[in-house]
């Protein structure tokens, strides 16, 4: 098939065949990384701007390497160093960006659909790296580029996704992908957090995780933010721990083979166990390495559309 | 003035109930008038159009003092006219407030100068709107406000609340209410649903207006005084109003042309002219609020025009203002949305347009009868077209309607005779 988007916005924009096209590519890109030289020019004579409105480490230097592995030149913003406190509109901040012939930005934002808004306005690529509780396309695209590495396909497969789900880009990012890609997605944790809206579009939810994990093939525990219980919507993380975490006695609802996934930073001992992130079944550090190929080949693809 | 005669149309004046083919005089002082009593007048042929009181809009953000980049009284009375409307109500969130006599009397001057329909204030029911100390309520009334209101906020302080209506009723002014729990809406950009679950975005659940419009139902059955939901925009909301208008309870309520057809589902564009407070609401949330407009539970069309300048709304969503504009295009839109789909007649939609918000701020003086003021609306109901922001009259094009194809057209608004806009 042929590429043809220059930004990268939702996986909810996506068709399958177009997801499947990136993982493919990115089958070809995670070879590169596993070279002695870890570099190919897919995008020498490129800019790419990381424009992180928001705080990222893991994420921001996931992209950097990617570039870097493609040949880009790179230039790197953060909203603390930019125009924005200055009261420059966020368009405008772009705009000046894109007048120094930048091919793409690379941009994570607090706001949903920030990159939607700005990739309507501008002419150069636009590739979301988070935006808000919205959407997380790449983070997705290399959890299901795990899975499907693993378990060879991802049609019919069981996957459950546990935790703070009404606050996160990577559980609706992951839902758009895999229900694209023929999988039964379930989503569960408390029920202030896992909002039964979600059954309208396909997905089960379920507030007791025993059902949850059930015949799971694939289990993917979010990271839970400690401000969400002092804004009341559950006990404490002891409590959390104790019937939405994933612990020993947990394991045997799943597949044996099941995968145990996190988008990390992991808190040990709430979201899981330290033994079960750390044991046969995980493959969190996988998915770190993973979203190296993902990014390249997201990069690649909509670096080098034809405008 | 010259005296003149509107000849051949059709004559809607709900409030004397007459939808008859006919003529309507109007006198040298700008009153309506008899035909035959009138001397040597001029005649106006409007065959074909529909002759109707001028409407009244009981909700515009004029945005004059403190915000006249987005709109003036010039420029939101002028897109009033155009939109058919001779009477409009002027919410008090300007900078400063309209909270003192001062500031109402600087409402009658620039009104005086540069408005060309008639402007009604409003006043605040607290300091600054912000909901904790009574404003002046019997000074306001004394300087011509209509009617009180803290729109855009919500009294949180039920006791303050109860307090704003046991006087306010005592110096006969009704209240508006903007009905919202802020607590529950806190953070909130859109309607809490499937959408917003989907988008990710920060709902505004249906309670938060639902809880005040209870407590509003409560206070008016107990103190038996006029409080008027504005722009009621939930299906529990049009539940509980019906209820409490069936047991004789004094409450009223509005409903925007933009919930009437528009739904949460505009979002997922993120174009920030779908965004405003109360939020576009689901589908069964709309069609619960045409049933209610159907079965008058709803008795007024208000159209919450609110002007933001391109650059307030050429930003992130979670950051743009709330609000759209609305003069300009609620006839058109209501005529489309519920005359044409037969959801009623034209003359009830008149009613709401006329009627429904007099009565809300107890105005009777409104209809064509001989003797009345000349403020006049002529609409042609055959007429088709695209609504093109760049004709509105507005300052500002804060709408998500443009590109919108319509029926109905204002033709001719006359306020004391007087024509203000023709087209």
């Amino acid at each position: 098939m042929q590429w043809t988007r220059k930004d990268l916005l939702s996986l909810y924009d996506l068709s399958g065949d177009e997801i499947t096209y990136i993982l493919d590519t990115a089958e070809e890109f995670k070879k590169v990384s596993e070279r002695r030289v870890k570099k190919v020019p897919a995008l020498r004579g490129k800019t790419v701007v990381n424009f992180f409105v928001e705080p990222s480490t893991r994420t921001r230097v996931s992209f950097e390497l990617a570039e870097q592995r493609l040949s880009a030149d790179i230039v790197n913003m953060q909203a603390q160093a930019s125009s924005l406190l200055k009261g420059e509109t966020l368009l405008d901040t772009v705009k000046n960006i894109e007048a120094l012939q930048v091919d793409l930005v690379v941009m994570r934002h607090s706001a949903p659909g920030a990159q939607a808004f700005i990739a309507r306005n501008l002419s150069c690529g636009v590739v979301n790296a988070g935006d808000g509780a919205h959407s997380h396309p790449t983070q997705a695209l290399m959890d299901i580029f795990t899975i499907r590495e693993k378990k060879g396909r991802i049609a019919g497969l069981n996957v459950t996704i546990v935790g703070d789900i009404i606050h996160s880009r990577v559980a609706r990012s992951n839902i758009w992908g895999l229900l694209k890609l023929g999988a039964n997605v379930t989503v569960a944790g408390p029920a202030t957090m896992v909002p039964r809206e979600f059954e309208s579009i396909g997905v089960r939810t379920c507030t007791n995780l025993a059902e949850a994990l059930e015949g799971a093939d694939v289990v993917n525990m979010l990271r839970i933010q400690r401000e969400r219980q002092t804004a009341g919507f559950f006990p404490s993380t002891g409590e959390y721990a104790k019937f939405f975490g994933l612990n020993h006695d947990r394991m045997k609802y799943l597949k044996p083979d099941a995968l145990v996934m996190h988008p990390g930073p992991i808190n040990r001992d709430i979201e899981l166990t330290g033994d079960i992130a750390d044991g046969p079944n995980s493959v969190i550090l996988e998915q770190v390495t993973n979203g190296l190929a993902i990014r390249m080949a997201v990069l690649y693809l909509v670096g080098c559309v034809k405008k | 003035m010259n005296e003149y005669i509107l000849k051949n149309a059709r004559i809607i004046d709900p409030g004397r109930n007459i939808d008859c083919k006919g003529d309507i005089g109007v006198d040298a002082e700008g009153r309506f008038a008899e035909p035959a009593a009138l001397k040597a007048p001029k005649s106006v042929d409007l065959s074909g159009k529909v002759l109707s009181p001028g409407f009244i809009d009981i909700h515009v953000h004029l945005r004059h003092p403190g915000n006249t980049l987005a709109e003036t009284i010039a420029t939101g009375t002028a897109a009033a006219a155009a939109g058919g409307f001779t009477s409009i109500v002027a919410m008090p969130n300007t900078k400063p407030a309209a909270d003192t006599v001062g500031a109402i009397e600087l409402l009658h001057r620039l009104t005086a100068r540069e408005a060309v329909v008639r402007v009604l204030p409003c006043g605040c029911m607290t300091v600054g709107s912000a909901g904790e100390e009574m404003a002046p309520i019997g000074s306001l009334k004394s300087a011509g406000v209509v009617a009180l209101s803290d729109d855009g906020k919500c009294v949180q302080d039920h006791a303050l609340m109860r307090h704003i209506v046991e006087y306010a009723k005592a110096f006969g002014l009704p209240i508006l209410d903007h009905c919202e729990e802020a607590k529950l809406s806190e953070g909130g950009v859109m309607h809490e649903g499937k959408w917003s679950v989907l988008l990710g975005m920060n709902g505004i659940p249906a309670a938060a207006e639902e809880i005040i419009i209870a407590r509003n139902i409560i206070f008016a059955r107990k103190i038996n005084w006029k409080i008027h939901m504005q722009h009621v925009s939930t299906k529990g909301s049009v539940r509980m109003l019906r209820a409490a208008r069936a047991e004789g309870v004094p409450v009223t309520g509005e409903a925007t042309p933009h919930h009437l057809t528009l739904t949460d589902e505009c979002i997922k564009k993120f174009d920030t002219n779908y965004k405003m407070n109360p939020p576009l609401r689901s589908e069964e949330d709309r069609l619960a609020l045409i049933e209610g407009v159907s079965d008058d539970t709803i008795t007024v069309i208000a159209t919450d025009h609110a002007p933001h300048t391109r650059t307030a709304k050429m930003v992130e969503f979670d950051y743009a203002p709330c609000g759209i504009i609305g003069l300009e295009t609620a006839f058109p839109l209501c005529f489309t949305e519920l005359v044409k789909k037969e959801v009623i007649s034209l003359p009830r939609l008149i009613k709401k347009m006329t009627v429904g918000p007099a009565e809300v701020i107890g105005i009777d003086n409104y209809s064509m009868a001989p003797g009345n003021a000349a403020d006049f609306t002529v609409i042609d109901p055959e007429a088709e077209y695209v609504i093109d922001k760049e004709t509105f009259k507005s300052k500002s094009r804060n709408t998500p309607f443009d590109g919108r194809k319509v029926s109905g057209r204002v033709v001719m608004t006359a306020v004391g005779g007087k024509i203000v806009h023709q087209a």
